[in-house]
């Protein structure tokens, strides 16, 4: 059983996670696009203002003025909804940040089909996929606040360009305030023996509902937080693999180039073993609530219960 | 009038446009490919800012206080090679091997490859965004330097062009000083008739920007224009007006020119013009 500690939003953890940062380190400098109510960034204005350019409604502004600050020494968060930075502003992102290593750090929240009733405009659901396409991108999809937080801090000093996928609901809590996040390293929540699950995001939640499912079937299934999806824990997910022979990856994402995607390539090359993409199957998103998305795009725990037990068939 | 500094001033900037010319041509008949039109059209601009305005150190090129410059017309980037060649940046032999595998002159600027050069560049409408950044990033640290930029005027059909006019004008950066290349070429025909800049200057005034127009091949009005500068209240905009291709007379306001490498013999021949001129 997963124990009940409430729900909070990443957002929040970014917010919280800037003003630590910017108290200590004179460094950091925050900018936005016209959002950062939305994206929490407002909290940083108000502590530091010196230290906080709000480019207006410019995104491709935001991206390319972000990287000559960094060109001067700045290490500068940039924040707008996902679909913006990293679609609107990709070129921007590859060639004036990115191809230079420059220290910009993207925080976008509004990852996903968990945006909700704003409908497809506005659901991110390639973000992870385009900023995984980028050489020397690191990308994180943070599952709770805690995680959130810790891996925004770490974003801070690691050099170079990063991408940080934060959602627009409150997340299910999964950890606590000693919680150390480790760039690179899938972090084992559950073990088991018969299916592995890896998951991101908001997904990882539903993965641990969906093992407690599996387990009353009498199915032990391993359950991964990859919550980065580049540079990817191949280690840690081939010898899950290895070990139960069959891989569900869980995203609120495309499941073409995010974390399936990236699990798809690397078990094909070198361990091919039966996988199910649970994620958005090509497809445009649409206007409604968070749980009714969730179930009409086939992303609730009964759903990646269901892709495990199709492996288990298949096997059988 | 000029005064006898100004008159040696001139000879001597003009005589180092001379040279550079001279590389821009070779580099790219060498290379086999590259921009000499819009390479061409800047060189004085380069040259004045290099070797009059900017406060920088060849020996130094991270120096925190020197003075940036964005090429944000990446696609000129010959014209910045040698420049900072002649600079003593880097040895002038380095230009030969322009745009060949392991040397360290891309296509475009890049900063990572290329001691001297700010910013990698060569996507157009993003250098001067990066400019408003480099300005900002200067003022939070009380840093006095300077930012120099350099866009087309084909570029300034791209929107983040428009987006950092705004951004600048803002925030009055009065430590922004930058340069339109407005040869009224591109690829595709003249500006004019693909899509028209209207009144570039008075665009540029409604941002909020200081802006002058000059002769874009007159080393003298180009750096009284920058002391200009030094004092604005605003971000500065130098309209340039410039000849593409200027100085290799068959490749004066050619658009044929605008990406095309000369043969090995126009070269031979541009090479002459530009030696006898």
């Amino acid at each position: 059983m997963i124990p009940d500690k409430g729900t909070r939003h990443t957002r929040d953890a970014y917010a919280e996670a800037l003003l630590e940062l910017g108290e200590k380190d004179h460094r950091i400098v925050v900018m936005d696009a016209d959002l950062a109510k939305s994206t929490q960034t407002e909290r940083f204005k108000e502590r530091f203002p010196e230290r906080f350019i709000d480019c207006g409604v410019a995104e491709q502004n935001l991206m390319a003025t972000a990287a000559g600050l960094a060109a001067t020494g700045k290490i500068v968060f940039a924040s707008s909804f996902a679909m913006f930075a990293t679609g609107r502003a990709y070129d921007q992102v590859r060639n004036t940040i990115a191809y230079s290593c420059l220290n910009v750090k993207i925080c976008a929240s509004h990852g996903g089909i968990t945006v909700g009733e704003d409908g497809s405009s506005h659901q991110a659901l390639e973000d992870v996929a385009l900023m995984r396409l980028i050489p020397g991108m690191k990308v994180v999809v943070p599952a709770d606040y805690y995680e959130a937080r810790e891996a925004v801090k770490t974003a801070a000093y690691v050099d170079g360009p990063f991408y940080i996928r934060l959602g627009r609901p409150k997340f299910p809590v999964l950890f606590d305030e000693g919680y150390r996040f480790q760039l690179g390293k899938a972090l084992l929540l559950r073990p088991g023996k018969d299916v592995t699950i890896l998951a991101c995001g908001i997904m990882v939640y539903n993965s641990l509902v969906a093992a407690d499912i599996l387990a009353r079937e009498g199915v032990e299934a391993e359950v991964l937080n990859v919550h980065t999806i580049k540079p990817l824990d191949e280690e840690a997910i081939l010898a899950s693999a290895a070990k139960t022979g069959r891989v569900v990856t869980c995203e609120d994402h495309s499941v073409l180039g995010g974390l399936g995607g990236a699990v798809a390539e690397l078990l094909s090359e070198k361990l091919p073993v039966p996988l199910k993409r649970v994620g958005i199957q090509d497809r445009f998103g649409v206007s409604g609530g968070v749980e009714e998305l969730m179930e009409h795009f086939g992303l609730t725990p009964e759903h990646v219960a269901e892709a495990a037990r199709s492996l288990l068939r298949r096997s059988l | 009038m000029e005064t006898d500094t100004e008159r040696g001033l001139k000879e001597r900037l003009e005589s180092i446009c001379k040279g550079v010319r001279w590389d821009v041509v070779r580099m790219i008949g060498l290379a086999g490919s590259g921009h000499p039109g819009g390479s061409l059209s800047c060189v004085e601009i380069l040259v004045c800012l290099y070797f009059y305005k900017m406060r920088h150190r060849p020996s130094d090129p991270q120096w925190p206080e020197r003075d940036r410059f964005v090429l944000s017309k990446g696609h000129a980037a010959p014209t910045l090679y040698s420049v900072l060649a002649r600079a003593g940046y880097f040895p002038r032999e380095e230009l030969w091997k322009l745009r060949r595998l392991g040397s360290m002159l891309q296509g475009h600027p890049d900063m990572k490859r290329t001691p001297g050069v700010d910013l990698s560049t060569g996507s157009l409408g993003q250098g001067l965004s990066a400019a408003c950044g480099m300005a900002l990033g200067l003022r939070i640290q009380r840093n006095p330097a300077r930012v120099y930029a350099l866009i087309g005027d084909g570029e300034s059909q791209e929107g983040g062009i428009w987006e950092a006019a705004m951004l600048a004008g803002h925030h009055r950066l009065t430590n922004l000083v930058a340069f339109t290349d407005y040869n009224s070429l591109q690829i595709d025909g003249p500006c004019c008739e693909i899509v028209s800049l209207g009144d570039i200057s008075a665009k540029w005034r409604s941002f909020g920007w200081e802006v002058y127009e000059v002769d874009g091949h007159d080393v003298l009005e180009i750096c009284r224009t920058l002391d200009l500068a030094d004092n604005a209240s605003s971000p500065t905009m130098i309209i340039a007006h410039t000849v593409k291709g200027k100085g290799v007379s068959f490749m004066e306001n050619s658009v044929e020119f605008h990406g095309k490498a000369p043969t090995r013999e126009e070269m031979e021949r541009a090479l002459r013009e530009i030696e006898e001129s």
